[in-house]
């Protein structure tokens, strides 16, 4: 059996994990530098294109040309996300049911965008065991519908991998610890991550972990607790500068680098108001230098209507499992955003009980999709997760009314069978509507697909009878097959899926990504030379300005020689001497970093202060 | 080939009085053997056919877990309706129910119109409240004595008790019905109220 990896393809960041047969337990995969996650961004620059912490550096320095949180764009429509539009530096236009992206001179589909951190981590995962990898287990939030599923099958494809399972975040998290403590109970797994949310209820008993109810919300996370923030600071802004911004007519909120800058401001203070009660905040803007000290208390009271929105799920959740909060034995808390301390109290409040996270919540879900593999491979015999379809799977019936077929919660594999005949006589064609959700009419659901039943033989209205069975996989997506009754004879449906991509469109991008996977290789390790050279240029002008006074003039010639030299290098596509001029301008100033070193440790406050401005540049 | 029923899925008989440890763990059972998990390098054939058993034994235990869900499969069973079908009609009342329940259905016509005063408003809220106590009673008689009965009938007495059954589950829902609307009904003035209050 061929190794099979776990992809946990994350809104903020991704990981890939692996069984270690040896000792039987998942193990995340580190890049060349020791990194566990891969920032899910993706820039498109006329060098070529750039994931992970490469594009991260991209993000203020070329906004329009790159890619964040495309997970929150996959398998929707324009209309799906037209609203928080405003706030994305790249531009969205309507494609054929789903989104395009326009970024760096291209226009791409978000399952293309995915496919290139998916590819990322692919290679990682070859370089680490020297064989090709083909196979892997990717993750998806629990409430994720056909649509948004199918598009994540589909980046696999792109980036040449075949997705064999895909496993629902939370209950992933869930095989993760099943492993490492859980033996039996009730166990609800509250998943906040970047961009989703999921609660997942479980029962765990003789290795099987049975799903009972899930519910969430694929349009709630951390990044909107950064977006409000990153209001709440523009309008700040706004509001002590106003003099300055309309003294050079600047409008802070069209202007797309700045509201980068703020944004990952914003990320960076939510992350450290987890641990601390108050943190400063400089940003230099050109005219102006922008200060201010957020508290604790400030970000709880911006974020608590979006924790408040995560409870509304969890009763559902519960109700549907037929439980109350008492009925829960343990509440494990998987998702980056579950650090923030307002989180925490919220859902401890309501379960009434301590949540525990002794698993790396970042890694968790990783961690589980390599538990799945395993399984799926055959070296793990002992567990079994049995999952459920989120969302009610229905077909729109006269007068736009939904008829539901499978209901929500229904554990996976499922089928149901309906049977449908002709309204005209000799009429050969039947349509059908197939629609996810709770509503009752087909309009407030998700448009899944349109299906043609064809090749039915004339007859008077009322006579044929097709047989359609719905089936719903491991992965939770829709299959139908159809057969005639009467005749045996299985019926040709022709698919036109609402939101997704076609056949045609994925063998398309299949090939595009192979033509330029192999110039990609090499414009990247160029590029990452570039960024290393233009760090330390910032770093050591900056300490050249600001510590004149420890440094003589004779070592000041000497650094700025090196730094000329590095500056005509990086001019070129020279990498080797790029990266041969970096290291030189480093051995350079090493005498100086060590007596900044010294005189920062005695002003340790201000410091930090600089710190933040470097982390913001 | 012929579809297996439900019962013959978990090879029980076709009785209401199911042990609900026992069920689960032939569940579990039937899912390690059966899951598209435990089937992967195997023919297509061979997991084509698993992935339709493994989607049989989720439904059959869907159906049976549940008492009330078991009836209303023995139900659709004993009809022959083994497609489940689109459950959009509204299931129709109960003549001696509907008769009883007239006079509530007026005046949720009237709260629908808008307009309920407050003595209206705690009537319905205990009409309500008996309502639910009585969609209680019928269930515990579906899961109770109607069960007991349908497990003991002799062959000739089937019949009978499967009327009863569907006469039962019929009142179920339309109690269920009645007591969303008055749901609906009342939690809609509130927040009315509420509104108008600030």
């Amino acid at each position: 059996m061929p190794r099979i990896i776990g992809i946990d393809l994350g809104t903020t960041n991704s990981l890939v994990a692996y069984v270690d047969e040896k000792i039987g337990l998942p193990r995340v995969i580190p890049d060349e530098r020791g990194r566990v996650l891969l920032p899910s961004v993706v820039s498109f620059t006329p060098e070529g294109i750039l994931v992970g912490e490469d594009a991260r550096r991209q993000l203020v320095r070329r906004a329009d040309a790159t890619v964040y949180s495309v997970k929150r764009l996959m398998g929707r429509s324009y209309d799906d996300v037209k609203d928080e539009l405003k706030y994305l530096p790249f531009t969205i236009v309507p494609g054929d049911g789903i989104v395009r992206i326009q970024a760096g001179g291209r226009e791409v589909t978000p399952p293309e965008v995915s496919a290139v951190v998916l590819r990322a981590l692919k290679d990682r995962a070859e370089r680490a065991f020297d064989e090709p990898i083909e196979k892997a287990v990717v993750t998806v939030p629990a409430y994720f519908n056909d649509s948004q599923r199918q598009a994540t099958r589909d980046a696999g494809r792109i980036a040449g991998l075949d997705v064999v399972r895909i496993v629902n975040e939370p209950t992933a998290a869930s095989l993760a610890y099943g492993l490492d403590r859980l033996e039996h109970g009730i166990v609800a797994v509250y998943d906040l991550g970047g961009g989703t949310f999921d609660i997942s209820i479980l029962r765990v008993q003789e290795g099987i972990f049975e799903v009972l109810a899930t519910n969430g919300d694929t349009h709630l996370g951390g990044d909107d607790f950064d977006r409000v923030l990153m209001l709440w600071l523009l309008e700040d802004v706004q509001a002590r500068h106003h003099r300055e911004l309309e003294g050079c007519g600047i409008n802070l909120a069209r202007d797309n680098d700045a509201m980068q800058e703020l944004r990952l401001a914003a990320e960076a203070a939510k992350i450290r108001l987890s641990t601390e009660e108050r943190t400063g905040l400089t940003l230099p803007f050109g005219e102006f230098t922008y200060r201010r000290e957020i508290t604790r208390a400030d970000i709880e009271r911006l974020i608590e209507p979006l924790v408040q929105k995560t409870l509304g799920p969890c009763r559902m959740a519960l109700k549907d499992a037929g439980l109350g909060p008492d009925g829960i034995d343990e509440v494990v808390l998987v998702g980056g955003s579950t650090r923030v301390p307002l989180v925490r109290r919220r859902v401890q409040e309501l379960f009434r009980k301590p949540p525990h996270s002794h698993l790396n919540p970042e890694e968790v879900v990783a961690l589980g999709a390599a538990v799945q593999a395993g399984i799926l491979a055959g070296g793990i015999r002992d567990m079994l997760l049995l999952d459920v379809t989120p969302l009610s799977l229905g077909i729109e019936t006269l007068g736009g009314i939904v008829g539901v077929l499978i209901a929500r919660n229904t554990t996976i594999p499922t089928s149901a069978r309906e049977l449908f005949t002709t309204s005209a006589d000799g009429q050969t064609v039947v349509d059908m509507h197939v629609v996810q959700g709770e509503r009752e009419l087909a309009k407030d659901c998700r448009s899944l697909a349109r299906f043609e039943l064809r090749g039915i033989d004339p007859m008077p209205a009322g006579m044929p009878k097709i047989e359609v069975t719905f089936l719903i996989d491991a992965d939770g997506l829709l299959q139908v097959t159809a057969k005639e009754l009467r005749t045996g004879k299985a019926a040709s449906i022709v698919v036109k899926p609402t939101y997704g991509l076609t056949e045609a469109d994925v063998e398309r991008m299949i090939e595009d990504s192979f033509t330029y996977a192999e110039a990609d290789v090499e414009t990247r390790l160029t590029i990452e030379a570039r960024n290393e050279a233009d760090t330390v240029i910032t770093h050591v002008r900056r300490a050249l300005a600001q510590a004149a006074h420890l440094t003589d003039a004779a070592e000041r010639a000497r650094i700025e020689t090196a730094l000329a030299e590095l500056l005509r290098a990086r001019g070129g596509d020279d990498r080797d001497l790029i990266i041969e001029k970096t290291t030189e301008v480093n051995r350079a100033t090493e005498r100086l970093a060590e007596a900044m070193m010294d005189a920062a440790l005695r002003g340790a406050i201000e410091s930090r202060r600089a710190d933040e401005i470097m982390e913001s540049s | 080939m012929r579809r297996m029923n439900y019962f013959e899925v978990f090879c029980l008989d076709r009785k209401l009085g199911i042990d609900a440890q026992a069920l689960q763990s032939r569940f579990y059972e039937l899912s390690r053997r059966w899951h598209p998990d435990f089937q992967q390098g195997r023919t297509p054939e061979a997991q084509a056919e698993a992935l339709e058993r493994s989607a049989l034994v989720n439904a059959a235990y869907r159906a049976l877990r549940d008492p009330i869900a078991r009836v209303e499969y023995l139900v659709r069973l004993a009809e022959g309706r083994d497609t489940k079908g689109g459950a959009v009609v509204k299931p129709k009342a109960p003549p001696e129910l509907l008769e009883e329940i007239f006079e509530l259905l007026e005046t949720l016509a009237e709260a629908r119109a808008g307009g309920l005063d407050d003595d209206r408003r705690a009537e319905l809220a205990v009409e309500r409240d008996r309502l639910v106590k009585r969609l209680a009673a019928e269930e515990d008689r579906l899961k109770g004595s109607l069960a007991t009965a349908w497990d003991s009938a002799t062959p000739a007495d089937r019949p009978r008790v499967l009327a009863a059954l569907k006469d039962a589950l019929a009142v179920r829902a339309y109690l269920r019905t009645v007591i969303d609307d008055l749901t609906n009904a009342l939690e809609g003035q509130e927040s009315d109220a509420a509104h108008h209050r600030h």
